[in-house]
């Protein structure tokens, strides 16, 4: 026996190829640019792109969770929408417990009552995500037909048991004293409450990306995204991780929610389903299972959506669609497959 | 005669063909058993809707696609009888013209969705459909120059179809034989034919073919049946038939706007009666249609007796209160995709 090792050798692809597998990154600044000279004006583009980066960040909150699910199990859940509606309302609530805390002018007392608020949201969508998962969807692993269904009867009773709580109103509730308001910069006004959406998001997709790829958990993940079989012969319960998995996707709907509840000061329970329709184009768009993908995708729909909401109004949502479509014909599975579609 | 007329596909179960012949009579002499416009629209909203979920179970139970925009068909056979009658006055020739034109849109739309995503998984077209659908809701909302907006848009149609027109002078049976019962009845004999026109194209050939790729897409491509092509003719044809039941939706109602055509709570209805009707027979659609609309109004009356007895336990109250119907026939719906995926038809079948 020799005493060489055989390394097995991993070739580099060719630098054309990596940029080509990069190019997505650059759709957001060119999205930008063109919405600059179709703007024409620098303080408006600068408004619409900051209020497109916020949307683009409550969007990628809210779907991030589902692409995952979506990657781990095979599973889609088309309820993800009840979360983001009962994440709001129950984040609602304690804000309607700590009005004296968001009236009051102290930004440490507003964002204090804030911060409560996402963690009960975050907490009763997290547990109800327990209860969806053992309910409704492990029932069904493997049969889209059904889990599609399924979910979509979750959803329904999900909206009604809203109803049931919380009344058949919809809570209407003033932003926090310290984000309501603009900054100037550059003679353009940026809302408050958009700037903090923006760390928020930026701070939740850094962590996300740490959690993937530095932990072990995260490993496992990714792993069984590519591979579900492969990480489940190796003895690792795939199950448990993915029910851990759904119940994070779950609190992050939540926290969508109860962001973009405070965003529009207005709550119902159809919210959950009306946001869902951009949560689903950034998903394809993305491409099923990534992260990454979903990140893109959300920013490139937040920004279109305000650009072309301010050039011509009446097209904003449709103009998303063409986007996926237009996606869609250059990459056929998305941005970044992860899933394999066929 | 009879088996023919039902291409071979009999109800195979006693009690279902009592019910449907139940149903068949009620709604055949509905004007005369149940006076009254109230329950005539009833009636003929029950014909309009076999058709919709009929239509739709061609896709969901026989191929197995999911789909979220076939009310944004069913809008589009609406409007577009809509604005040929508002645009080119009450005449039968705008009638046919619009029905025609808004069966053409919707099957080219929906030759164009399937060409998409159909390749892919059914979660993807499903996930697709569903945003397609609310924008054109949105889309139709906004666009309030054509289409009238939120409003929606009123008009008149021929005048052989109105109340105003009388028939006969004296009544039958105590029922005035006016124009309203004339529309009823085309609107009754319309649904008839789509109805045995989809039952005839489930029991044929290409129907067989749709059940196999249901059952094993894979094993259906191996055999040499193209998958993809079927799929896509099954969307395109239960579109088209979705927009047929939209122009009758239009002539009856004389109003279309998009909370009685296109919204999403329409959809989730649809998908209620095909499930808890069952899925993968035309008759389950029959039953679904009836049992829903009849529980809508039923289980409200119920929920109110139940709800006066416990007004005392809040959240209880809250449970059976009448408005919240759609609670339990949801988790009736979650219960029937567990244990009788075959819905109420199969079950009578005893399969």
């Amino acid at each position: 026996m020799s005493e060489s090792v055989i390394k097995p050798r991993i070739e580099r692809p060719a630098l054309s190829q990596r940029l080509a597998q990069k190019m997505p990154l650059l759709l957001v600044p060119a999205l930008m640019l063109i919405g600059l000279f179709a703007m024409g004006s620098g303080s408006t583009w600068l408004t619409l792109t900051a209020a497109g980066l916020a949307m683009g960040m409550m969007i990628f909150i809210m779907a991030s969770g589902l692409t995952v699910v979506f990657g781990l199990m095979d599973v889609i859940n088309f309820g993800h929408g009840a979360f983001i509606s009962l994440g709001a309302f129950a984040g609602f609530t304690i804000l309607g417990l700590l009005s004296a805390w968001i009236e009051s002018p102290s930004v440490a007392l507003n964002l204090g009552a804030v911060l409560l608020a996402v963690a009960f949201a975050m907490l009763v969508t997290g547990v109800a995500g327990y209860g969806f998962e053992r309910l409704i969807v492990k029932p069904v692993y493997g049969q889209h037909l059904k889990q599609i269904l399924v979910t979509m009867g979750g959803l329904v009773v999900i909206q009604q048991l809203i109803y049931v709580v919380w009344g058949p109103d919809e809570i209407v509730l003033a932003r926090p004293t310290a984000f309501q308001g603009s900054f100037v910069v550059f003679e353009a006004a940026i809302e408050k409450y958009r700037v903090l959406a923006i760390v928020i998001g930026m701070a939740l997709f850094g962590g996300m990306w740490l959690v993937l790829n530095k932990t072990r958990v995260g490993l496992l993940v990714r792993a069984g995204v590519q591979n579900r079989e492969m990480v489940e012969a190796l003895g690792y319960p795939i199950t448990k991780l993915f029910l851990l998995v759904f119940m994070a996707g779950c609190a992050l709907a939540g926290l969508g929610g109860v962001m973009w509840g405070i965003y529009q000061e207005t709550i119902t329970a159809h919210m959950g389903a009306e946001v869902m329709i951009s949560v689903f184009i950034v998903v394809i768009i993305g491409g099923l299972g990534s992260v990454e993908g979903c990140f893109i995708g959300a920013l490139l729909v937040g920004l279109l959506t305000n650009y072309t909401g301010f050039l011509v109004p009446k097209l904003s949502l449709i103009s998303t669609i063409l986007l996926m479509g237009v996606v869609l014909m250059w990459r056929p599975q998305g941005l970044y497959p992860v899933v394999k579609a066929h | 005669m009879i088996v023919k007329l039902l291409s071979g596909d009999l109800p195979r179960s006693r009690v279902l063909t009592v019910l449907l012949l139940i149903i068949l009579f009620g709604l055949l002499f509905a004007p005369f058993l149940f006076p009254g416009t109230r329950s005539l629209d009833t009636a003929a909203r029950i014909c309009i809707f076999i058709v919709l979920v009929a239509s739709y179970d061609l896709l969901l139970g026989y191929t197995g696609v999911v789909s979220f925009a076939h009310t944004m068909f069913f809008g589009i056979g609406a409007y577009g009888t809509a604005l040929a009658l508002v645009n080119m006055g009450n005449t039968y020739a705008a009638l046919a013209l619009g029905t025609v034109s808004g069966a053409l849109v919707a099957g080219a739309f929906a030759f164009v969705i399937a060409l998409f995503s159909l390749r892919v998984k059914a979660i993807f077209f499903a996930m697709m459909t569903l945003a397609v659908a609310s924008a054109f809701l949105v889309l139709v909302s906004q666009l309030s120059g054509i289409t009238g907006g939120e409003d929606g848009l009123s008009y008149r149609i021929p005048r052989e179809m109105t109340p105003a027109f009388k028939l006969i002078k004296e009544k039958v049976l105590g029922v005035r034989i006016n124009g309203k019962l004339i529309t009823y009845y085309a609107v009754f004999f319309s649904s008839l034919c789509l109805f045995l026109a989809l039952l005839r194209m489930v029991n044929s050939p290409f129907g067989r073919v749709l059940q196999a790729i249901r059952e094993n897409a894979f094993r259906a491509e191996a055999i040499g049946y193209k998958v993809v092509r079927y799929r896509s003719v099954a969307t395109v044809l239960s579109a088209v038939l979705a927009a047929l039941a939209g122009s009758l939706m239009a002539v009856w109602l004389r109003y279309t706007g998009p909370a009685t055509t296109l919204s999403m709570d329409i959809m989730v209805d649809i998908l209620l009666m095909v499930v808890i009707g069952g899925m993968g027979s035309m008759y389950g659609a029959v039953i679904g249609v009836v049992l829903f609309l009849l529980t809508q109004s039923y289980l409200q009356n119920l929920l109110g007796i139940l709800g006066e007895n416990v007004e005392h336990l809040p959240l209880i109250a809250g449970v059976v209160s009448p408005e919240r119907w759609l609670l339990w026939l949801g988790i009736l719906f979650i219960c029937s995709i567990y244990w009788f995926p075959k819905g109420v038809t199969g079950r009578l079948r005893g399969v």
